[in-house]
């Protein structure tokens, strides 16, 4: 039960008081769910360095996000999480897919602009959406997913089933005023709503320092009454532990729940950016001392659970994956002219 | 084969740039996610990060190399197992780059609506009233006519809700929602706190997971504080999901000027919504209509802009008695028969329209009077079959002239009916300034029927 949950709101309203710590609380995974965060996360890893690659060659163009470094925090929260539940994010959306089970090929041929893309590629890097997988995008208007994502809890509520609605946005994000907009209605009505503020440090190029004046993000929902924590978004066991606390306090009726995943994206904001605002120190020290799927690989091998032959073969295999959905990207042919043309409106039938 | 490491593009605009340096050397390990090299364009510096393991096998591009193009081959690294010897065959090797896949001329759109310069044809009409004779009438005010609409549609749908700011409680800041509480109880009838850009995005997102939000504003002054979720999170949705999300809602409340409220209060949204493909845009003038399209946005799957008109609200006309009456989209409505002029309008331009057109009937000049009813997608057969036969047409908006409803149709109906026209079409709008607050200046910033009669005369030559 989340004994911090109650206790969420209440920390901010004690103002100046300690700050409460990161929560490092974690479930411990068998062997199964080990190897099935690994995997899920090398598959986010191996996919963004080919899609990087491939911006590289003119394969991809306009803006292109890439998730690498913070695989731990949509693989924890997805194992979480259970059919039915709904996800939406930003543009930094390429993990958030992959996690939700859409297949790689058609997020890939997205990116390419290809016929077989999940948008028939009309809608690029940042604008993609699988009904089928309750995957609802895919923003380009930061912060816009969480209105709509309180829309979808909001949906839930409605037809009081006790699916929940997971929520992304970034630090940047947490900023705008819809967000809080967003906050006041979720606590209002007391909508199934998970917001997962994926803290990377920076907004593009403006750390959390220079944007914010309170940098504890998890008690942004403080002033409604909803909980929050801090959760160690590179240990993909804290996200799921934080995961499980947060689903069941709002599948249980009991409203929205904020966890802040303190994470870091290796590259720049996006392909094109440079990152001159932070040291190379600082991103080597994370890569090195924190890196999520070195984490658990680490330990794989010293629990005895996995060899390096073990994981070697996992890698091949998602790099098989990953190189498929490259190849397919490349030659599935771009959309037919006829497509400029529709999905514009439904045609009426009345 | 050894792999070949390519001049990357580090921007959508990158043609070329400089390698400034090997951060790897020749006989290096390299592991995935490693700094290899660093290049600069004219913007940045920018490290390039291997995506493959193996061996730096030779570099093919020194460090200080400028202009270096981009998928140009940089460097070939070994794979496990290979030696030096595999590197002449691919240095040799053509860079496999694919080329980018937009071509260099750009495709014709074909596809598009075909825009002729000769007239168009139009098929024979049936000239069937919408309304069959002896249908019973009952009189109700715009505002009674949109009630009625909603209730009828949430007693025949379940996923139908509205919500908005004193929707429920207060009963409708303009009393349009009357009644609805009691009947719908507070989970179909919600007030929202004052916070348009949220409860405009949280329905939006309702809307894509399957209900059918009603959004009334209170004003649609207010709804540009939700004009990105109307836009970018509603109209362009369906397009970007490759037609997977749709978004059926309806955006509702008064538009245009009221009486005294000045410059933030009074602005009329038509023009700006009708430009936005993925969006239904209507606007009725009688209660008849007010019922039958606001029935058809609540049914339509797509996001509809209704814009009504505070005025208007009290105004009482006869509506069908009948079970389920539907006015369709992209239909507009011939309101008055005529030969001489067309006059078009929709909302309380109508106003204007039918008042100079009795006016104009007395000193014989008939004018037909359409109600466009829909703005997007507009209903040019019906414009175009009037226009055909008088020659003539005269448009009238309370909006601003410029980019307004009028500029679109002046200009369709000279792309497509140009050998028909006997003059120049007319307009009549709203004039190019702010609302003023003072009773005479908010007088002569509006259209009136002098004006709508002046360019008649003008249009017809009979001054």
């Amino acid at each position: 039960m989340p004994a911090s949950a109650s206790g969420g709101a209440q920390k901010s309203a004690a103002k100046g008081g300690a700050r409460p710590a990161v929560n490092r609380t974690i479930v411990e995974f068998d062997k199964e769910q080990e190897l099935h965060a690994y995997r899920e996360m090398l598959l986010i890893r191996r996919f963004e360095e080919k899609a990087g690659q491939m911006y590289g060659m003119g394969l991809i163009g306009g803006f292109c996000h890439l998730y690498i470094g913070q695989e731990a925090v949509v693989v924890g929260m997805q194992m979480a999480s259970k059919e039915g539940d709904q996800v939406i994010t930003s543009y930094r959306d390429h993990g958030h897919m992959l996690v939700c089970g859409m297949e790689p090929k058609g997020v890939m041929a997205e990116l390419t602009g290809r016929k077989g893309g999940y948008s028939k590629g009309k809608g690029g890097s940042m604008h993609m959406f699988s009904r089928e997988k309750n995957f609802f995008g895919g923003h380009g208007i930061v912060g816009a997913q969480v209105a709509l994502g309180t829309g979808l809890a909001f949906a839930n509520h409605y037809r009081g089933n006790d699916n929940v609605s997971m929520i992304y946005f970034g630090d940047g994000a947490s900023n705008q005023g819809q967000v809080y907009e967003s906050f006041n209605m979720a606590k209002l009505w007391d909508l199934p709503a998970i917001y997962i503020i994926e803290n990377n440090k920076y907004g593009m190029g403006t750390s959390v320092e220079r944007s914010s004046s309170n940098t504890d993000l998890s008690e942004r929902g403080a002033s409604f009454g909803i909980p929050g924590e801090q959760v160690d978004g590179m240990d993909v066991r804290a996200v799921m532990a934080a995961a499980e606390r947060a689903i069941q306090w709002a599948r249980e009726g009991k409203g929205p729940y904020i966890l802040e995943m303190m994470t870091y994206r290796y590259r720049g904001h996006s392909m094109s950016d440079p990152a001159k605002y932070r040291s190379k120190d600082e991103v080597q020290k994370m890569r090195n001392d924190h890196d999520p799927i070195e984490q658990v690989r680490q330990r794989l091998i010293d629990a005895g659970l996995a060899s390096e032959a073990d994981l070697k073969a996992i890698d091949k295999e998602i790099r098989a994956v990953v190189s498929e959905a490259a190849e397919f990207a490349q030659t599935d042919p771009e959309p037919d002219e006829s497509e400029l043309w529709t999905d514009i409106v439904i045609e009426e039938t009345l | 084969m050894p792999i070949q490491v390519l001049m990357p593009a580090l921007s959508p605009t990158m043609e070329e740039g400089n390698l400034a340096k090997w951060v790897k050397q020749e006989g290096d390990a390299i592991a995935i996610g490693d700094v290899i090299a660093e290049i600069e364009t004219d913007k940045a510096t920018m490290e390039v990060e291997a995506v493959e393991e193996g061996t730096l096998g030779k570099i093919m591009v020194p460090e200080g190399s400028e202009g270096v193009k981009v998928n140009s081959l940089i460097a070939l690294i070994l794979e496990e197992g290979e030696d030096a010897s595999a590197l002449d065959a691919a240095a040799s090797a053509p860079a496999v780059a694919a080329p980018a896949a937009a071509s260099e001329s750009a495709p014709v759109a074909d596809a598009a609506e075909p825009v002729p310069a000769a007239p168009v044809t139009l098929d024979d009409v049936q000239d069937e009233p919408e309304i069959p004779e002896g249908t019973p009438m009952t009189s109700l005010t715009v505002r009674e006519a949109l009630r009625d609409a909603m209730s009828e549609e949430m007693r025949r749908d379940d996923r139908v809700f509205v919500m908005g700011e004193e929707v429920a409680q207060y009963q409708g800041a303009y009393k349009i929602t009357q009644g609805m509480l009691d009947e719908f109880g507070s989970k179909r009838v919600i007030d929202t706190p004052i916070t348009e850009h949220g409860f405009t995005g949280l329905a939006a997102g309702a809307a894509m997971a399957g209900l059918r939000p009603i959004v009334e504003f209170m004003t649609f002054n207010f709804a540009m504080q939700a004009i990105d979720h109307i836009i970018n999170s509603s109209a362009k949705t369906l397009y970007m999901s490759g037609g997977q999300i749709t978004n059926p809602i309806v955006f509702r409340g008064a538009n245009g000027a009221a009486a005294r409220v000045a410059a933030q209060h009074s602005q009329d949204y038509s023009a700006w919504y009708s430009q936005v493909p993925g969006l239904i845009v209507m606007q009725p003038y009688t209660a008849a209509d007010a019922k039958g399209m606001l029935k058809a946005a609540i049914r339509s799957e797509n996001p509809v802009v209704f814009l009504e008109n505070e005025i208007l609200y009290g105004h009482s006309f006869d509506v069908p008695d009948i079970d389920d009456h539907i006015v369709p989209i992209g239909k507009a409505r011939i309101a008055r028969k005529g030969d001489d002029v067309t006059i078009i309008s929709f909302g309380i331009g109508m106003t204007y329209a039918l008042q100079a057109a009795e006016e104009l009937a007395k000193e014989g000049i008939n004018a037909e009077v359409i109600d466009l009813r829909t703005l997007r997608p507009l209903d040019m057969d019906t414009v175009l079959r009037s226009v055909i036969k008088t020659g003539r047409c005269v448009t009238v908006e309370e909006g601003w002239p410029q980019c307004s409803i009028s500029s679109e149709l002046g200009f369709r109906i000279m792309e497509q009916a140009f050998d028909y026209l006997d003059a120049p079409v007319a307009r009549v709008t709203g004039k190019d300034v702010p609302m003023p607050y003072a009773a005479n200046l908010e007088k002569l910033a509006l259209p009136n029927v002098g004006e709508v009669i002046a360019a008649v005369k003008a249009v017809t030559y009979s001054a």
